[in-house]
C-alpha cells in the first residue's frame, strides 16, 4: 500500500471495499434493465430516470486492445500504457486502461480483472488513480511492473 | 422524383478546391475564400449569385462562414455554419440539398474549410478527466477497432498496409493531395508504430484545406451531375466502438453502425443499390476504417473486405475503385473540408475530368464520412 494520499481521477468510477478489492460503479436502469458506465441519473438507452447503482466485481475478458506510445493530449502519466475494451460478465463492455502495455502479451478473450492504477502525482502531491484492467495469470494479477518513479511520483 | 415529398431535384453546378496540405501564413478565411471563388467561377455564377450559404468547419471559431463570405463581399443571404466532427461537410451538404428540394432556394453555396496543426487532435469532446486518464487518444480508438476487425475476420496487418499503398498510389495522381509519393507495403509496415496495429502510414494527418460546391435546382438538361442523396445519421446507443466513443457499451454486435444507417437511407433516396456504384470515396482516417466502410456501406458482404483488397477490387482499374483521389491517407483530413472534397472528386469523376485517376465511364458515385458525435454522412451522385 502507498503511504501517499490517493485521489480518483473522477468520482464515481470505482469503489474500494474491505480488503482493498476494487469494484466498478455502474448504473442499471430500473426500466430496461440495461447497464451503463459511468453511472448517470438518466438511462442512456431508454431515457428512464430511475437508475440504481450496481457495483460490479471486475471479472472480465479482453475484447480488443492496443498500446499508447506517446502522451495523448492532457495526459501526464507514464507511457507506453495499455488501452482496450473488456467485456464484463454482467453484460457490458468498458473502455479502459490496461496494465499490460505490450500488445504481444495480450490475446482476445483472455481473463482480466479490475485493478486501481496510478496515473501521476498532482500539484498537491496526491497520487491520481484510475480504474484499469490487468491480465489474470495462473499467479493471479501480476504486481505493478512499472519501475519506481515511472508514474511521475518524483514530480 | 427522389427524396420524398414533392421535391425538386438537385444538380452540382460548380466545384472548387483549395489543395489539402499545410499553408503557413494563409488564414482559414483565405483557404475558404479560395475554394468559394473557384466554385463560383466553375458554376459561372455572378458575384453573390446564391440564395443561401452552408458552411462546414470544426475548429474555425465563431461565425467562420461569415468571415469567409464577408471577405468576398458576399453577404446578406442566410449563412449557416455547421459542425459535426469529421462528418461536418456531409451535414452542411444535407441541409443545403434539403433547402433546394423543398423549393425554398434555387441556388446555394456549400463550403468547408479547416486549419489544423499536426499530431493527435485535441478535442473538447473529451472531458478533462478522460484526458487525464489517457482515454482521449483518438488514434487509439481507431486501433481498438482495427484489432477487433483483425480478430473477427481474416484482415491482417498486410491488408491494412495494402489500403495505404493503394491510396498513396492514387494520391500520386492528385495534385491537390498532401502526400504524393508511392509507398510499399514494407514501408507502411516499417513506418513508426502509433497504436498497434496502426503505423504512421496507416493513419491520416489532420491538416488544412477547403472545398466548395454550388448546387442548384436541376434543369433536366442532359449531362447534369445530380446529387440524388445526402443523408446524415447519428449512432444508435449501445456500440462501444462506434465513433461516439462512449466509455461503455452493450454486449450486442447487431447494432447497425451510423454509416449503415446513412447508407441505407441514401440508397433508398437515390433509388440505387451498392451494386450500381462505379466509384466511391470513403472515410479512410485509418486503413481499417476503409475496410470497415466496405462492409458498413454494404459494398461487400460481411467478412469479405480482405478478399476484396487481395483481388484489387477497389484499386484503380478494379471493378469498384475506392478513394481514387488518394483518400484522406494521401490528402490529409481538414475536418470541415473532407466530405465536400470527396464530392468535388466524385463530380470530376462523373464529368470524366479526373485526369490520370479517372474511373472510366463512371455514372454513379458515393461519398462517405463518419466522425465524432457520432455522425455519418453518405452522398450519392449520378450522371
Amino acid at each position: 500500500m502507498r503511504v501517499s494520499d490517493t485521489f480518483p481521477v473522477r468520482d464515481g468510477l470505482f469503489a474500494i471495499v474491505e480488503g482493498g478489492t476494487p469494484l466498478l460503479i455502474t448504473g442499471r436502469c430500473n426500466d430496461c434493465a440495461r447497464l451503463h458506465f459511468p453511472q448517470q441519473s438518466t438511462c442512456p438507452y431508454c431515457a428512464a430516470t430511475t437508475v440504481t447503482q450496481e457495483l460490479l466485481d471486475g471479472e472480465a475478458s479482453l475484447w480488443t486492445w492496443t498500446s499508447v506510445l506517446r502522451e495523448p493530449p492532457g495526459y501526464r502519466g507514464p507511457v507506453p500504457f495499455g488501452f482496450g475494451v473488456v467485456e464484463l460478465e454482467a453484460g457490458i463492455r468498458i473502455v479502459t486502461r490496461l496494465t499490460e502495455s505490450d500488445p504481444r502479451q495480450l490475446t482476445a478473450g483472455m481473463p482480466m480483472r479490475l485493478v486501481v492504477d496510478d496515473l501521476h502525482t498532482d500539484d498537491e502531491g496526491r497520487v491520481v488513480q484510475t480504474y484499469a484492467f490487468a491480465p489474470v495469470t495462473d499467479m493471479g494479477v501480476p504486481p505493478d511492473t512499472d519501475p519506481p518513479g515511472a508514474d511521475g511520483e518524483a514530480g | 422524383m427522389s427524396g420524398g415529398a414533392g421535391s425538386y431535384e438537385v444538380a452540382v453546378a460548380g466545384t472548387g478546391l483549395h489543395a489539402f496540405g499545410r499553408f503557413e501564413g494563409t488564414s482559414v478565411t483565405d483557404l475558404g475564400a479560395a475554394a468559394v471563388r473557384a466554385a463560383l467561377l466553375d458554376a459561372e455564377l455572378a458575384h453573390s449569385g446564391f440564395d443561401a450559404a452552408f458552411c462546414a468547419s470544426v475548429y474555425s471559431g465563431v461565425a467562420a462562414a461569415h468571415k469567409v463570405l464577408g471577405s468576398l463581399g458576399m453577404t446578406g443571404m442566410p449563412i449557416y455554419t455547421v459542425e459535426a466532427g469529421c462528418a461536418s461537410g456531409g451535414a452542411a451538404l444535407s441541409l443545403a440539398v434539403e433547402s433546394i428540394r423543398s423549393g425554398r432556394h434555387d441556388t446555394v453555396l456549400v463550403f468547408g474549410m479547416e486549419k489544423m496543426s499536426a499530431g493527435i487532435i485535441r478535442s473538447s469532446f473529451f472531458e478533462p478527466w478522460r484526458e487525464e486518464a489517457g482515454l482521449a487518444a483518438t488514434p487509439a480508438y481507431f486501433a481498438l477497432r482495427a484489432r477487433r476487425l483483425m480478430e473477427t475476420s481474416n484482415v491482417t496487418r498486410e491488408h491494412l498496409a495494402e489500403v495505404s499503398v493503394k491510396n498513396h498510389d492514387n494520391g500520386v495522381r492528385n495534385p491537390d493531395a498532401m502526400y504524393r509519393e508511392a509507398v510499399t507495403r514494407e514501408q507502411v509496415l516499417a513506418s513508426t508504430m502509433v497504436c498497434d496495429p496502426l503505423t504512421l502510414f496507416m493513419l491520416c494527418s489532420p491538416n488544412e484545406g477547403a472545398a466548395a460546391l454550388v448546387l442548384r435546382r436541376a434543369s433536366g438538361a442532359g449531362g447534369e451531375i445530380r446529387l440524388t442523396a445526402a443523408e446524415v445519421r447519428s449512432h444508435l446507443p449501445g456500440s462501444v466502438l462506434g465513433e461516439a466513443t462512449p466509455l461503455a457499451g452493450l454486449v450486442d454486435d447487431s447494432i447497425p453502425a451510423p454509416t449503415t444507417l446513412a447508407a441505407d437511407a441514401a440508397y433508398e433516396a437515390a433509388g440505387v443499390g451498392p451494386g450500381d456504384l462505379d466509384v466511391v470515396e470513403c472515410q479512410d482516417t485509418d486503413s481499417a476504417r476503409e475496410l470497415l466502410s466496405y462492409e458498413e456501406l454494404r459494398l461487400c458482404p460481411p467478412g469479405e473486405a480482405a478478399a476484396w483488397i487481395d483481388a484489387r477490387h477497389t484499386h484503380l482499374g478494379g471493378p469498384l475503385p475506392v478513394n481514387p483521389s488518394g483518400g484522406l491517407l494521401s490528402k490529409g483530413e481538414p475536418l470541415g473540408a473532407s466530405a465536400l472534397g470527396q464530392v468535388v472528386e466524385l463530380t470530376l469523376q462523373l464529368r470524366g475530368a479526373a485526369g490520370p485517376r479517372q474511373v472510366d465511364g463512371a455514372r454513379v458515385a458515393l461519398g462517405h464520412t463518419v466522425g465524432r458525435g457520432a455522425n455519418a454522412g453518405v452522398t450519392i451522385l449520378t450522371r
